[in-house]
């Protein structure tokens, strides 16, 4: 790997990874640099998963924006990366008549910002399409432009794309510094120094650290942290729209919604906490997260919970995204901020960045380049006829490792060969689904163990479940001496 | 392709039931399809003994119980694919996949349900804390232990008391780890007794009653658990806490019967077992689809599972050779007092070959209380057990004479002094 690049991206969250992509475009060459061992290992792998339809944000702040450029840009986006996209629709639910008023006025920002086709539903309106809603419903704002994605794949395609189109990555490397020298800027990692034209802060909940290393003008982030109860996939169609509260000042509340993949999401809390990179699940927001389920959909079998988790917001003081070169420091961009609406907006996120960078440096276009990325191969959504010559080409399409959400041998050797392949148990779910479902693992982990000790040529006792010191096995048991 | 009588799945319930079919009629064609590479389902990861007590009169090793059964399939010409994953159950037919033949379907007269169960993962137990590595259930790490020959940990914490949490708490004990106590969210067991003196006792680890676990801690690897006495109402009681270095958690919470083949077939399912609901003949709802084994409910031990599963292999031949359904009276058996569910849930008194084994769990510890079987109300049978506990598997036989004047319902109850 090179040590000097025309660009640095520091942090491979969907932020990081969209401007990447979007860079890619270009002719100039870029390192995207993280400090955990895989793409999509913070903010971005533990949210809601919701494309924003735009109505929240402020009207005419870059959150608003982003928001809704980002959500235009999905469509075409979730084609091209090969991600599971579905616009399901959201209604924001209005439980007492002397809410009402929240409602239009969330109705009218919409409009102020954009959002298209919104409308007020009255209690039978809503009935009808969403037959589990809570008794109490008085009206609801629909928004049929609100969808939900896999945040993992779009952050994972994201990163292939911008790898296939020549940016290179490096993970295990944690940017320590940054600093000017002369024109370059020189970022300092637990793994070496690397110099650049221009940096770009996608840092996620560090990025004000990243960036009071630079800037006078200092930033502060508090984490803000959200626990989530995922429900079993058997309850699929017991909800068939995001389902929000009326929003308050510490964010959009705790919503139900089915997930691409048909399990039903619970969540999030919203509680501001010390650490940026340990979010524990707690008891209280556990009951947070029921109590606030409850209170818009009747008689959610709460009890058919797979997994629970939280996900770490980086709240900038300001409450908006900071998308910008830092004041006095050229050649070094920001992405500061980046809270929800972050994973809608991230198309637009990538596209504006790249925008500002390319004319900062001059690039130009290159002749050739290649924005689709094609998803693991499924044998499940093959036709039989395809499916069967897949399998007698490659036998290993027909062996299932993860029986919860019938995954392959085959499809698990593919996200580990594939160009910023899995390297861990994590890695593999968040590629596959395997150990996503029902039983967590319990079942298919040892075997997805086996397949990545043998791919990646590691012992058995190196296999971690999510790089660093998440080792799985802690040596031989005596017979084996 | 196709079959008499497809077998889904080849533990020792599967292979029970294929022989007894194949013995009660040799002309049968018997397919049992495992989705594992070797037949013998969670008994080959049970390398310790207690196996076969009342099958074989001796003490044996899961592995070596399972091979008795495995050694009679080829004398009896039965079939079995193995790395063959059942993805779709009918009464005519199932579908499964292999890396061989692709996603295939088999015709068949009968099908026997034979899938086993799956354990409670830290998920469904909405244990709060990090999501380290190092929080494994303990059939998990019994399958890296005994199979891989790896250790999961050094020092351990357990939680729940099953039986297969007991096992592992030796095991690793044996193997040279720390295990530091075992913590059980009831204020009773849910392993056998047996196991409790065996694997606990003898090695003096504690068992704490009415514990939880509340939070776990580690980013990266498990460094410590914080657990609490609880309550009543199971809710963790404040100041009890007390925080144990470790580096690995143990779950031992529950087995959960593995029945999505099932349910989506569109078999009625008993919420109290999360197993089909059966009649005498381990018949489920739907004609021609029988289940049996931990499918069908948790057992604790095999040679229960051997027994029923005969049964159930046995109907299921009758089912193929003679395709009538059953005329005459139905007893329905009902759980009373104490009793969370009963095994079968109905008897076709016509359809009852010998004697009606009735198989049932308590909710709830009694000690020096009675059995009573009350046919239309009037106690039939009364017998006195010195204690009853939801861990262990209970059940009442009744003749078939006993059965001859049918009485319209039949109660189980435990009725205490
Ligand atoms: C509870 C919750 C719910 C949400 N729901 C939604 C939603 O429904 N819809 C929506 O649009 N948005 C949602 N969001 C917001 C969205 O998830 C985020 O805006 C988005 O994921 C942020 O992406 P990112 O790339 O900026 O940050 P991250 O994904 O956190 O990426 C930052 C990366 O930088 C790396 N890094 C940090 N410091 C260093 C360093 N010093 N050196 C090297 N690497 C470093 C980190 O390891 C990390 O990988 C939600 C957020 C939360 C917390
Ligand atoms: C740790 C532990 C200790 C035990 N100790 C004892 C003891 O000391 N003494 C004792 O008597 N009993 C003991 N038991 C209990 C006994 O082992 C079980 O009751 C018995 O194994 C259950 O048999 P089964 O066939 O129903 O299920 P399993 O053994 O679980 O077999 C089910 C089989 O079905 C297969 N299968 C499932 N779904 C599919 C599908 N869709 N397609 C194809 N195949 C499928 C599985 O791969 C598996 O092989 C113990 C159990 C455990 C877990």
């Amino acid at each position: 790997m090179k040590s000097s690049y025309d660009i640095i991206i520091i942090g491979s969250g969907v932020t990081g990874c969209a401007i990447a992509r979007e860079l890619s475009r270009y002719e100039c060459s870029c390192l995207v640099l993280e400090k955990d061992e895989d793409v999509c290992t913070g903010t971005s792998k533990a949210n809601s998963g919701i494309v924003h339809a735009g109505y929240d944000a402020k009207t005419g702040s870059l959150k608003a924006r982003m928001n809704i450029r980002g959500n235009m840009l999905m469509t075409s986006l979730c084609e091209e990366l090969d991600i599971p996209f579905k616009r399901i629709g959201s209604l924001v639910v209005c439980t007492d008549e002397a809410n009402r008023k929240g409602i239009s006025e969330l109705c009218a920002r919409g409009i102020a910002n954009g959002v298209p086709d919104m409308k007020i539903l009255e209690k039978d309106e809503i009935r009808e399409i969403e037959p589990n809603i809570s008794d109490d419903v008085v009206c609801a704002l629909y928004a049929p432009t609100a969808g939900i994605i896999c945040p993992f794949r779009l952050n994972i395609a994201l990163a292939e794309c911008a790898s296939q189109n020549g940016v290179d990555f490096k993970f295990n490397c944690e940017v320590t510094d940054v600093s000017k020298l002369g024109d370059e800027w020189i970022v300092e990692t637990s793994s070496g120094s690397f110099e650049c034209q221009a940096v770009i802060n996608c840092a996620g909940t560090h990025a004000d650290e990243i960036h009071n290393m630079v800037s006078d003008k200092k930033f502060h982030i508090t984490p803000r942290r959200g626990d989530y109860m995922l429900l079993d996939r058997s309850l699929d169609g017991f909800v068939k729209h995001v389902i929000f509260p009326q929003p308050t000042a510490m964010g959009k509340g705790i919503l139900v919604t089915p997930t691409v993949h048909g399990n039903t999401l619970v969540g999030p809390t919203a509680v501001d906490i010390e650490s940026r990179d340990e979010a524990p699940v707690t008891a209280d927001g556990l009951s947070k997260v029921q109590e606030g389920a409850i209170k818009n959909v009747k008689g959610l079998p709460l009890k058919q919970v797979i997994t629970g988790f939280s996900g770490l917001r980086a709240h900038e003081d300001g409450g908006e995204f900071i998308l910008e070169e830092a004041e006095g420091c050229k050649g070094f961009f920001d992405c500061v901020g980046i809270e929800s609406p972050g994973l809608t907006a991230c198309p637009a996120i990538g596209e504006y960045m790249a925008l500002k960078i390319a004319e900062s440096l001059s690039l130009k276009f290159k002749k050739f380049w290649n924005g689709i990325c094609k998803d693991v191969v499924k044998p499940f959504e093959l036709s039989e006829e395809e499916r069967a010559a897949l399998i007698k080409e490659h036998p290993e399409y027909g062996r299932i490792i993860c029986r919860c959400e019938t995954i392959t041998e085959g499809e698990i050797i593919d996200a580990i060969r594939r160009p910023l392949g899995a390297k861990s148990l994590d890695g593999v779910k968040r590629r596959t689904r395997a150990g996503m479902g029902r039983c967590q693992g319990g079942f298919c982990s040892p075997r997805v163990m086996d397949i990545l000790s043998r791919e990646l040529n590691m012992p058995l006792d190196k296999v971690t479940k999510s790089g660093g010191g998440s080792k799985i096995i802690l040596g031989r048991t005596k017979n084996e001496g | 392709m196709k079959a008499d009588i497809v077998i889904v799945g080849g533990g020792p319930a599967g292979l029970a039931a294929a022989i007894s079919a194949a013995k009660e009629d040799k002309s049968l064609d018997i397919l049992i399809l495992e989705r594992d590479n070797e037949l013998g389902g969670i008994l080959n990861q049970c390398i310790h003994n207690g196996f076969g007590l009342h099958t074989f009169n001796e003490e044996l090793t899961g592995p070596e119980y399972a091979a008795r059964f495995e050694e009679q399939l080829d004398g009896l010409g039965i079939r079995y694919m193995l790395g063959t994953m059942v993805l779709d159950v009918s009464s005519g037919s199932v579908t499964a996949i292999n890396s061989k033949e692709g996603v295939f379907k088999v015709n068949c007269g009968a099908v026997v349900l034979c899938m086993g169960c799956r354990e409670r993962p830290r998920g469904a137990l909405n244990i709060p804390g990090l999501r380290p590595a190092g929080v494994f259930t303990a059939g998990t790490a019994q399958r890296l232990v005994n199979i891989e020959g790896y250790m999961p940990g050094r020092e351990v914490v357990i939680l729940g008391s099953g039986d297969i949490g007991l096992i592992m708490a030796r095991r690793m004990t044996l193997e040279g780890a720390k295990v530091k106590c075992v913590c059980e969210l009831m204020p009773y067991s849910g392993g056998l007794k047996r196991n409790i003196v065996q694997c606990l006792d003898d090695f003096n680890i504690p068992l704490l009653l009415s514990h939880t676990v509340i939070d776990i801690k580690g980013k990266e690897r498990v460094t410590s658990v914080v657990i609490a006495e609880v309550d009543e109402r199971s809710k963790p009681i404040p100041g009890t806490e007390q925080e144990i270095a470790c580096d690995t958690l143990l779950l031992s919470c529950g087995l959960i019967p593995e029945n999505e083949l099932s349910r989506s077939a569109g078999v009625e399912i008993n919420p109290s077992t999360n197993g089909p609901v059966v009649n005498e003949s381990f018949e489920t709802s739907i004609p021609g689809v029988f289940a049996c084994g931990n499918v069908l409910h948790v057992h604790d031990l095999v040679d229960y599972v051997s027994e029923e599963s005969g049964r159930a292999g046995r109907s299921a031949a009758r089912f193929v050779k003679n395709k009538a359904t059953a005329e005459g009276p139905v007893i329905k058996i009902r759980n009373g007092n104490g009793v969370r569910y009963t095994v079968p849930s109905f008897v076709r008194v016509n359809e009852l070959s010998d004697d009606l084994v009735i198989r049932f769990r308590s909710g709830n510890v009694y000690k020096d209380s009675y059995i009573k079987v009350l046919f239309d109300g009037e106690t039939k049978l009364s017998r006195r057990k010195p204690i009853i506990t939801p861990g262990e598997m209970e059940q009442v036989i009744l003749k078939k004479e006993d059965l001859a004047n049918t009485p319209s319902e039949i109660l189980i109850e435990i009725a205490e002094r």
